[in-house]
């Protein structure tokens, strides 16, 4: 359903891994381009894709910072680097002597909206971890403070506030609907959570369709890595509280983090980087994790999960401890024709 | 006689590159006189991990990379592994290799296709004969290859869904192994997935078998292989015909010495000169240099090393240190994994030239068509049902490097645990090796090296000769600096 002038986007890497854009590329099968084509989405320019290189991308810089040219649309991918001294200096845009910092101050306000792709756009990520050494913070938050490189007031040309599309890295899948919703002018304030989220994936939680699902009803946790078992009771999986279709959608054709067989590290909520304890480990105050799911009152919890722990099959129980299947579900016998 | 006028080109933002770069060239008559390579971004990984828990480099290292990220987390599995004395089960070992091995086969072909490729299709090669077959096929964004080669990679990728969970960031490579077993069923589908690839590549990237392109043992055989069908009948014979109309095989000089750290047990271990001499690889002799980085400290081998920030140092120009094999510049990446293995092929190409762009993208190409033959033998020789990951080991402190061979060249992580807790972590990636700045000597890095000499074209800002040369060695700027 393409539209009659293109939906242009300009994508700008700050201090990435580069991580958001190489997800992106597998985007539906068929690459980013192709599928955001689909929706009358061109990229005026990316880092990774475009041919422009030096003066000649500096130009289509300047000329939407002067707003010579239109823009639709602010891509971000990459966390916003402050340090040294406030100064931008740990990320220099190359050939243009000036912070990145400050070509996304300067380039955000011309965009009828500006989209966070990636946790480290959206809240700071990875960069922000431990004593954050280069001041990194998202577009419009810093962790879970709204603030931020564009200040808690900054609106887009559009009126909306930065959309983060969460995740470390994100399904190429959210980028790809959520710049579409914007193109097809759907995304109002409401489809959006408190964090700047789009409520399409955010109103999931990773646990949401989990492939361990009978042995979480079961309390029947993994003790080792490679242990089919529910990976929450001992191994760190966070996907109950984790915002996320991450198990409704597919992740590269087959997989998501838990079918994978690694915890959820609840990569798309502000700073998941730096959890209390170690990522695959799970904390516990009387041998009861800290962590449980948001809505669910404790003392419930743990009933229930003393219940289930006592109902669970013997076949669950020992299969949860093995990387395969060791003892098949049981067959009624077959009755005579 | 008068000295010839020296200009001053500052090139960048340097795109199709894995992140940021900025390349000062001192251009005289028409070539450059000078280069110096700049890493423009710090993000201060080596900072972030100290005092984490020691498995916490399995989550954090990967983040250093979007597109080496099964590298940076096989490098800390490694060093962990080695401090606790894990011993991955032969399952285990087979899956990791499988994973990485086809993280290096997208990163090659998403490196030919969509980074290096399309710097021909440019208007200012109208009129080569081969242009408008360059254009057709490699126009940014909607070239033929584009269309076809990315979701050709795309569901390769699936690979990484199956074994991995997704790809890039991932926590299922473990010091004990992997956390996924593969199942018959799923060993059945890992075939598919390798057959479509092979598929892919056999059509429409060399347009002949794999293991012709393997065996091509000499500069005359890839010559004459060149020459056997249109030059449109495959990319890789494209690329052929392009270079040698360009002379791609006289630019882009490197220092001539190649280091790798072997790989899947596929390609040996070593250092070879292009003017002959062999040794083994020796990460003892590793030292950094920091001299023209904007970092405190002195030069120290990684063990001892620090990274510190200093902005304001005077004589510095890159967040890049300057990694050194006794005290040598070296070059890293498929031509030198390849022509330490001794490939006929990359050895007869390096032993003439040193190392140019032709010999790098050869090499590359010739790498991706051994790895997929090789992938197909390690999902024949999984077994389903025996162990994918040993019991968990104890954390003990101690001192160990992970090695490994990404896409792009040797990345070493050093790695000592305190406590169980990390006390000392530092990165070399393989553009740290051939990106890096001038040392104390006063050496410019393989890249500023290969830049000496290239022609600049009048009224060329962003020089395209230049675009070759960064490009071919495939840099991975924020792995470069992390």
């Amino acid at each position: 359903m393409p539209q009659n002038s293109p939906y242009s986007v300009l994508w700008l890497q700050a201090a990435s891994c580069g991580g958001c854009t190489m997800s992106a590329l597998a985007a539906d099968d068929v690459g980013l381009v192709k599928a955001l084509g689909r929706f009358g989405i061109r990229l005026l320019w990316h880092p990774s894709l475009s041919e422009e290189a030096g003066t000649e991308a500096i130009t289509i810089l300047d000329d939407v910072a002067a707003g010579r040219v239109a823009l639709d649309c602010l891509v971000v991918e990459g966390s916003i680097l402050q340090g040294p001294n406030g100064s931008g200096r740990f990320q220099m845009l190359s050939g243009t002597g000036r912070a990145m910092k400050d070509w996304v101050t300067a380039l955000a306000p011309k965009a009828r909206h500006v989209v966070a792709v990636g946790s480290c756009a959206a809240f700071g990520g990875i960069p922000a971890a431990g004593n954050n050494p280069t001041d990194a913070v998202g577009l419009q938050f810093s962790g879970w403070s709204p603030g931020g490189a564009l200040g808690k007031a900054f609106l887009s040309g559009s009126g909306l506030k930065v959309i983060n599309i969460a995740g470390c890295a994100p399904h190429p899948g959210w980028v790809v609907e959520t710049l579409a919703a914007l193109a097809l002018g759907d995304l109002s304030p409401e489809r959006l959570d408190s964090l700047g989220r789009p409520r399409a994936i955010a109103d999931h939680l990773a646990h949401h369709g989990c492939g361990r699902n009978e042995f979480y009803e079961f309390k029947a946790s993994a003790a080792q890595p490679s242990d089919r078992g529910c990976l929450m009771e001992n191994l760190g999986c966070r996907a109950t509280q984790a915002p996320g279709d991450c198990n409704i959608r597919r992740w590269n054709g087959y997989g998501s983090c838990t079918d994978g067989g690694y915890a959820c590290i609840a990569c798309t909520s502000p700073a998941f980087e730096t959890p209390a304890g170690p990522f695959q480990e799970t904390a516990k105050v009387a041998g009861i994790p800290v962590g449980l799911p948001v809505d669910m009152p404790k003392a419930w919890f743990v009933a229930l999960a003393a219940l289930s722990k006592s109902a669970t099959p013997q076949r669950v129980r020992i299969n949860a401890h093995s990387d395969h299947v060791v003892v098949p579900p049981a067959r009624r016998p077959s009755k005579a024709p | 006689m008068t000295p010839s006028p020296t200009t001053r080109l500052i090139v960048g933002p340097f795109n199709r590159v894995e992140g940021d770069l900025e390349v000062t060239l001192e251009v005289t008559d028409g070539h450059v006189a000078e280069a110096r390579v700049t890493a423009p971004l710090y993000r201060g990984f080596e900072q972030i991990l100290l005092g984490r828990p020691a498995s916490d480099a399995l989550v954090i290292a990967p983040r250093i990379c979007g597109i080496c990220s099964v590298s940076q987390s096989v490098a800390a599995a490694r060093a962990l592994a080695v401090i606790g004395g894990a011993a991955p089960p032969a399952n285990g070992r087979l899956t990791a290799d499988l994973v990485l091995a086809a993280e290096n086969a997208a990163d090659h072909l998403t490196h030919f296709v969509l980074f290096f490729m399309p710097d021909f299709a440019r208007a200012c090669y109208a009129g080569r004969p081969w242009f408008e077959a360059a254009r057709r096929r490699f126009t940014a964004h909607e070239g033929e290859s584009t269309r076809i080669l990315v979701p050709a990679r795309a569901r390769f990728l699936h690979l990484m869904g199956l074994l991995a969970g997704k790809w890039p960031h991932s926590l299922a490579l473990q010091p004990e192994g992997v956390t996924k077993a593969v199942d018959p069923g799923e060993r059945a589908r890992l075939l598919s997935i390798l057959a479509e690839f092979r598929d892919a590549l056999e059509t429409h990237v060399f347009a002949d078998r794999l293991e012709h392109v393997a065996a091509l043992t000499s500069v005359e055989a890839l010559e004459s292989w060149a020459d056997a069908a249109a030059m449109d009948q495959g990319d890789f014979r494209l690329f052929l015909h392009i270079s040698r109309d360009l002379g791609l095989e006289r630019l882009g000089r490197g220092p001539g010495r190649f280091a790798s750290s072997g790989s899947f047990g596929l390609f040996q271990s070593g250092t070879w000169e292009h003017d002959g001499g062999e040794a083994d690889f020796n990460p003892d002799q590793i030292s950094e240099d920091v001299t023209s980085s904007w970092l405190a400290g002195e030069s120290a081998p990684p063990f001892s090393g620090h990274t510190q920030p200093a902005a304001d140092k005077t004589g510095a120009y890159s967040w890049c240190k300057s990694p050194r094999l006794g005290g040598q510049v070296i070059e890293v990446g498929a031509l030198a994994r390849q022509s330490v293995d001794g490939h006929p092929l990359a050895r007869a190409m390096a032993a003439a030239t040193g190392g140019t762009v032709r010999d790098r993208v050869v090499a590359r190409m010739v790498e991706l068509a051994r790895l997929i033959p090789a992938m197909e033998g390690w999902v024949r020789a999984l077994v389903p049902g025996e162990a994918f990951c040993a019991e968990p080991t104890p954390a003990r402190d101690g001192a160990a490097i992970g090695l490994v061979e990404a896409a792009r060249g040797t990345l070493g992580h050093w790695v000592t645990l305190k406590g169980s807790h990390i006390g000392g972590y530092q990165i070399i990636a393989p553009t740290t090796w051939n990106f890096s700045p001038r040392d104390a000597l006063g050496r410019p890095g393989a890249l500023e090296l290969a830049l000496e000499g290239t022609p600049v074209l009048p009224g060329e800002t962003t020089p395209v000769a230049v675009q070759h040369v960064v490009r071919s060695f495939d840099p991975c700027m924020v792995c470069t600096v992390h």
